[in-house]
């Protein structure tokens, strides 16, 4: 019976096997090519990053060679005399994007909490892609926004506001002392804390969607509210995931660029007002890099992009891991 | 149990204190967006007209349009799309297809996740020390291969992504009718895949079309406009950025005008991957 329903390849066996193992082999080897093909590609991210590395490390050599640690130390900037220290830029990128996580993460958080626990639910995808859509707007929109709109507001309203405020307050005074420039620290913060906003909310929102139900069902059944809900049940379980969504936030803030340089001033000093002007590493970076003349002034801007590239390194390795560490215990 | 319990409405009232901050948030998050489109579109309109795609950009003092940095930024998004795609999608096949589990792919997705989010002016002096030193001069196709590193790790991931959606039986039953594991990945992965892995595409081309940072000391910029990719090339966004630093009042309402040119072809595509993306999931 099933020699007569397969009656071709029984018959064809033998002139076909020669035509088949053919078949197979190229099989085999198309098999063969595509998975190394990618598999190359996938190191070739790897390399990538090496790469950058590699040729970050050459670049900043001459700079590094020629200051040592003092590179990081010292507060000049003098490109006469070819004396270069990274301090003020490390300060102004540390400060601009400390305001911008402290006005960043709570607001953040709070929006996501709303999408997930108050929101109507026609709202939820319209409020949240708008705010992915914020998301997507290049940092050169902000930038442009900020210098012309944004810093002229706050020149001429917050700024003095603050400062009559702040004025009598010992030590307050110091850090909101001024003239009012409207560019400075302050504003590049705000500016920053509008770009990273959007990030923070959609990780948290993601991760707080991770809860399960029964949790916040068992907490409502015992009669909390919906705070104590979010406070007791939902952020502890989150708590590793809310973490690493802020410290992406802040590799954000780090490496911001364009933006910053805007509005920031460029000015290398170091002041305790966060009114007054002051610089970032980026932003010196992308102010600098064209017009510096000489190999170690050239040399010194490389060594700032090396010191960027791995401090924010570190930062989004620890919020990626955070995130893992997360998505894990998601699994189980 | 009881409204009149005050331990109660304390707790209660603070709930609704703390609920109604979470909503201020909200509306204030909103609020920036309207904002920062309400001054675009303010200031923007108002300079377009079609001298903005028909002429070079102008000297200061004098009448012109943005024509060479929409040309120069259109020729080095596409050539940098062009060259990451391929490598991206590639990766992407790697990691979900391949070694989903490997320690090679667990080492890559770390790092892809950190190329995402790495810092775009690092990429340019990374491009800038590889290929402008090298070649001695700044170029418009340093700035496309700057783009396309920035594309890649978009790419890597939607693509990966988007094949661990696919369901498992499809593979199952093409290799159970004799298909090679190639062929699969090809003609039914890539197949059940492909809307998602578009959206990926368009994602980032939405992203490198803005990007400034890895532009400014890689293709630097080109007053004449020419699609010569040996030589610099101006872009919109760099055009943008010397353009609102720029003293001259010509120059910033050009600038405004570009900026609303980006931002508005960056929301299309990104509204329009979105919309790609849902169409498919249905």
């Amino acid at each position: 019976m099933a020699d007569t329903s397969f009656p071709g390849p029984l018959a064809g066996a033998a002139h076909a096997a020669p035509a088949r193992t053919a078949v197979l082999n190229r099989f085999r080897l198309g098999n063969l090519l595509f998975l190394n093909l990618t598999r190359a590609a996938a190191v070739l991210v790897l390399v990538l990053l090496g790469g950058v590395m590699v040729a970050l490390i050459e670049g900043a050599a001459p700079a590094l060679r020629e200051f040592g640690f003092g590179f990081v130390t010292s507060q000049s900037w003098n490109p006469v005399t070819e004396k270069f220290g990274a301090l003020a830029p490390i300060y102004g990128t540390i400060v601009t994007s400390l305001i911008a996580m402290l006005i960043a993460v709570p607001v953040g958080l709070g929006i996501a909490i709303f999408l997930t626990e108050l929101c109507p639910m026609p709202l939820r995808r319209p409020i949240g892609i708008a705010i992915e859509l914020l998301a997507g707007i290049p940092s050169i929109i902000y930038g442009i926004w900020g210098l012309f709109v944004f810093a002229p507001f706050l020149q001429t309203t917050v700024q003095p506001f603050l400062i009559s405020l702040f004025g009598p307050i010992p030590l307050l005074n110091a850090v909101f002392a001024g003239p009012p420039y409207g560019i400075g620290m302050l504003t590049a913060g705000l500016i920053l804390a509008i770009m990273v906003l959007p990030f923070i909310t959609s990780i948290a929102r993601d991760v707080f969607s991770t809860v399960p139900p029964v949790l916040k069902e068992a907490a409502y059944g015992i009669g909390c509210t919906r705070w104590e809900v979010v406070k007791n049940v939902v952020l502890p379980f989150t708590r590793v995931g809310v973490i690493g969504g802020v410290m992406l936030g802040l590799g954000r803030a780090l490496g911001e660029t364009m933006a910053v340089t805007f509005v920031i001033g460029n000015a290398h000093k170091i002041s305790a007002s966060i009114l007054a002007p002051g610089t970032t590493i980026s932003a010196t970076i992308a102010n600098e890099f064209t017009e510096a003349v000489g190999d170690i002034y050239t040399s010194s801007l490389i060594a700032l992009g090396l010191l960027l590239f791995v401090i924010t390194f570190i930062v989004l390795a620890i919020a990626r891991y955070m995130l893992l560490r997360l998505e894990m215990k998601g699994g189980k | 149990m009881s409204n009149a319990n005050p331990f109660y409405g304390r707790r209660k009232s603070r709930s609704n204190l703390m609920m109604g901050l979470c909503m201020a948030a909200s509306l204030f998050g909103l609020a920036w967006l309207v904002m920062i489109l309400a001054a675009l579109l303010w200031n923007g309109v108002s300079g377009l007209s079609l001298d903005v795609f028909t002429q070079n950009t102008p000297p200061p003092g004098s009448a012109g349009g943005l024509l060479n940095a929409i040309v120069g930024s259109l020729i080095m998004t596409a050539l940098g799309v062009v060259i990451g795609t391929p490598i991206g999608i590639l990766a992407g096949t790697y990691m979900a297809e391949y070694g989903a589990h490997g320690k090679l792919s667990l080492v890559v997705r770390f790092i892809n996740d950190i190329l995402l989010s790495a810092p775009s002016i690092v990429i340019g002096l990374f491009v800038y020390e590889v290929m402008v030193v090298r070649m001695g001069h700044f170029s418009g196709f340093a700035g496309a291969v700057a783009l396309s590193i920035i594309v890649i790790p978009v790419v890597v991931r939607t693509t990966e992504d988007m094949l661990n959606l696919v369901p498992n039986q499809l593979r199952e039953a093409a290799s159970a009718l004799g298909m090679p594991r190639h062929l699969v990945i090809r003609r039914i992965a890539y197949r059940a895949a492909r809307a998602g892995m578009v959206t990926g595409v368009l994602l980032a081309i939405a992203r490198v079309s803005g990007e400034t940072a890895p532009l400014l000391f890689t293709a630097l910029n080109n007053q004449f406009g020419g699609a010569n990719l040996n030589g610099p090339m101006a872009s919109l966004p760099v055009v943008i950025f010397q353009f609102a630093l720029s003293p001259y009042k010509d120059w910033q309402q050009l600038a405004w005008t570009g900026a609303l040119i980006i931002t508005l072809s960056v929301l299309t595509l990104s509204i329009l991957a979105r919309v790609i993306a849902s169409r498919s999931r249905q």
